[in-house]
């Protein structure tokens, strides 16, 4: 089917295009930005004027949740709220149940996603069996299934050596690795950052030092293994240092941080709400600040979403007893646009950091609008707002932004050339 | 943007009477001292041969404990009975969520018995915080001690211990010394020290049982005790749990007893009519050499006697603070 999109900013971090133009879709693919090749006659056409048209979002951590979950989520459910937030690809993480650290599951993933067919689907798989940490999965099998990164969470291998072997395998064949970076020891227990705020709940706190001694240390095994690295989910400002004196060292490595945890601090753990309980976990305002700052200058490439969705029971106990995460992927370009609103970043550098900074961190292909490149974008509203929870496609409620007021509306996204939502 | 809604006092009703109590944290310094004069006066009670009030005639008031107690769930159960109330005690850690039964689920049970009150307990900091905001916000709810956050009826009977020896808060000196970091108790009567005007609060401990940013509750720090203990006041000693010479916070009882026991020689530094205070069950010879717990300057067992009052001043306060919200809001309905 072809299509022509008339009137929109087009933005492209990836080349720098920023300009009103047109744009025209043949087959799923970009066929012209600018005049419509001679002849081309679209069979739909969307009158863009007033909207930005940018690469379809790349979301380098959504839980789907299926297998194992599907009372928290399922492909559907969250792939179709991926597409409302505006994304058009993702990862999904692999902590399911079972386990994906077989070609079954990934399998299953894909299927299943592409019969959803709300956005494409690139799994992460499980760097060690049953991610126990002790012994490598069968990581070639995996990535010939589909798999496009190695990631552990905040398990894994937990002993140096091994650390160092599964490293030294992954690097034989050029595999990238999804380092989740939290010391198990220094924060077995807790459930804040350490800090007064923790002290005065009497939550127990995880210290700064669980991430940046794993830090260190991965930082250390990456260097010597020459492994592919991407730093997932920083928290502390600290953490975000130690990645900038490793890449001006030299050291290829990439580090993506959660969306909310350049917003939210652990002030917002007063009242015990559950719904501010996550791993790792919310940090100091200072640290917020650092991450920000990470952001803009390019240490940190991508904003993910780490959607985590939960039934509404696994939040109804004391903080304690409640299950981590935010359910957040339908929201993450209104709400990564309140970066631009707080003058953090113009509009095409938070494009870059939701595009092509985490598609190139994992070498997807995607995030760009170019000629010849599939056509996955989204076309939204910048002048207008989205009123969170208004629509509302993920099964996890799980969200305290829910009736907050945020800029900009997604109105279409488009998959290969395909309105996959609209609004 | 700011995500977090302005805050709600939880505890409180329309006319910021207390409704429910679960932390000192956020109540009026007037609040507190009435709470200490409606429990001056309930004192009177327990020195009658009869002695029994009406205020809680017909209300049933549930002690649900999910954690081990005999003091507190003793004197709130006595507290209740001498205010004329039906009282039920569960001891839910050895009933129900051994079953898989949720604290959700439990309260919800209870709550449809008709119950007018909740005496909660339990394991996990903000535990009474859950249950009043999420479970049954109609149904009073009273921290009986929440994981490591508080111990808000503890924090009040020793304001009262205070208050009764010492006369006043104003120009005191307070010690609190040993596993601060742990200790509910501690983080109720830092708040309520601060509350109502005690201008120096110190903690005595080794580093590895002082919480992060301590400094912040306006505490003065010291790891020596002798130092520490230097012409105060009152000095409260708290439990140390045997389990704490695992984890590397301690090297043995031993050693701590020498460095943060208090024997009557150390208890000689701080001024001569200086009151000890413990929130029990003391370990003799751990945390506190017997000598100075039955000496004359210990008021260990007065803080008992006292803690009978201030639940009574809770639990009527509470009662008729959630009674009055009710009705209001079934008038506006």
């Amino acid at each position: 089917m072809s299509l022509s999109i008339l009137g929109a900013r087009v933005i492209d971090p990836a080349s720098g295009l920023d300009q009103v133009s047109d744009l025209h879709i043949d087959a799923g693919q970009i066929i012209a930005i600018g005049a419509a090749p001679a002849g081309f006659q679209a069979a739909q056409r969307i009158d863009a004027q007033g909207l930005v048209a940018a690469p379809g979002l790349v979301d380098l951590n959504v839980s789907l949740r299926e297998p194992g979950y599907s009372r928290k989520g399922t492909i559907n459910s969250e792939t179709l709220a991926a597409a409302a937030g505006g994304v058009t690809s993702l990862c999904c993480p692999p902590q399911t149940k079972p386990v994906l650290d077989t070609t079954a599951v990934a399998e299953l993933i894909l299927d299943r996603a592409r019969e959803a067919g709300h956005a494409k689907v690139f799994p992460l798989g499980a760097f060690s069996k049953g991610l126990a940490g002790e012994q490598l999965a069968e990581l070639v099998a995996l990535r010939d299934a589909g798999c496009v990164a190695f990631a552990d969470g905040l398990g894994g291998f937990h002993n140096p050596r091994l650390l160092r072997r599964a490293m030294e395998y992954a690097a034989t064949f050029d595999l990238t690795l999804v380092l989740h970076s939290q010391d198990p020891d220094l924060a077995a227990g807790g459930m804040a950052h350490e800090g007064a705020l923790a002290s005065f709940r009497g939550l127990a706190g995880i210290p700064e030092t669980a991430e940046t001694v794993a830090l260190a240390r991965n930082l250390l095994l990456v260097e010597q293994s020459g492994v592919r690295a991407h730093f997932t989910q920083l928290t502390t400002a600290r953490g975000a240092q130690m990645i900038a004196e490793a890449q001006a060292r030299g050291l290829p490595v990439t580090a993506d941080v959660a969306l909310y945890q350049l917003i939210l601090t652990d002030e917002a753990l007063e009242d015990f709400s559950s719904l501010y309980h996550v791993q790792p976990p919310l940090r100091s305002p200072a640290d917020r600040d650092g991450l920000r700052a990470a952001v803009k200058s390019g240490v940190i490439q991508a904003i993910a979403s780490h959607h985590q969705p939960h039934e509404a029971d696994a939040k109804l106990a004391p903080f304690a007893a409640t299950e981590p995460g935010i359910s957040s992927v339908e929201l993450l370009l209104p709400l990564a646009l309140t970066l631009v609103q707080d003058g953090l970043l113009s509009l095409p550098e938070l494009l870059a950091r939701l595009s092509s900074g985490p598609a190139s961190a994992l070498r997807l292909p995607t995030g760009q609008l170019a000629i010849g490149r599939a056509a996955d974008l989204v076309l939204f509203d910048p002048q207008a707002s989205t009123l969170a929870g208004e629509t509302w496609y993920s099964k996890g409620q799980n969200c305290p932004f829910l009736g907050h007021c945020l800029p900009g509306l997604v109105r279409y996204t488009l998959v290969d050339g395909q309105v996959r939502y609209q609004r | 943007m700011t995500p977090t809604d302005a805050k709600r006092p939880l505890q409180l009703n329309d006319q910021g009477q207390l409704r429910h109590f679960l932390s000192l944290d956020g109540l009026p310094r007037e609040l507190l001292s009435e709470l200490l004069e409606t429990a001056d006066s309930f004192l009177e009670v327990g020195a009658r041969a009869v002695k029994k009030v009406p205020l809680l005639r017909g209300k049933t008031v549930c002690n649900v404990f999910f954690e081990n107690s005999t003091r507190t769930r003793t004197t709130f159960e006595l507290a209740a009975q001498r205010l004329s109330a039906d009282v039920i005690t569960l001891n839910v850690s050895t009933s129900s969520t051994s079953k898989g039964e949720t604290l959700f689920d439990t309260l919800r049970n209870l709550e449809a018995m008709a119950a007018d009150m909740f005496v909660v307990r339990h394991a996990d900091s903000g535990a009474a915080h859950f249950i009043a905001e999420h479970v049954c916000p109609n149904v009073a709810v009273i921290n009986g001690g929440d994981g490591r956050h508080g111990h808000p009826t503890q924090g009040m009977l020793d304001m009262l211990t205070i208050k009764r020896h010492k006369g006043g808060f104003e120009n005191l000196s307070v010690a609190i010394v040993g596993d601060i970091l742990h200790s509910r108790v501690a983080r109720s009567d830092m708040l309520a020290l601060k509350t109502l005007g005690c201008p120096d609060i110190r903690v005595i401990a080794p580093k590895t049982l002082l919480p992060v940013g301590i400094e912040q509750y306006g505490v003065r720090v010291f790891h020596n005790l002798a130092e520490g203990l230097k012409d105060v006041d009152v000095v409260i000693m708290l439990r140390l749990q045997k389990e704490r010479m695992q984890g590397g916070l301690l090297p043995s009882e031993g050693e701590f007893y020498r460095l943060y026991g208090l024997t009557e020689q150390r208890l000689a530094l701080a001024k001569p009519d200086a009151i000890v205070m413990h929130p029990g069950p003391i370990n003799r010879g751990v945390e506190i050499e017997s000598a100075v717990a039955d000496g004359a300057q210990s008021v260990i067992l007065n803080q008992v006697t006292y803690g009978i009052a201030i639940r009574m001043a809770v639990l009527s306060m509470a009662m008729s603070g959630q009674t009055a919200q009710r009705q209001a809001e079934q008038e506006n309905a």
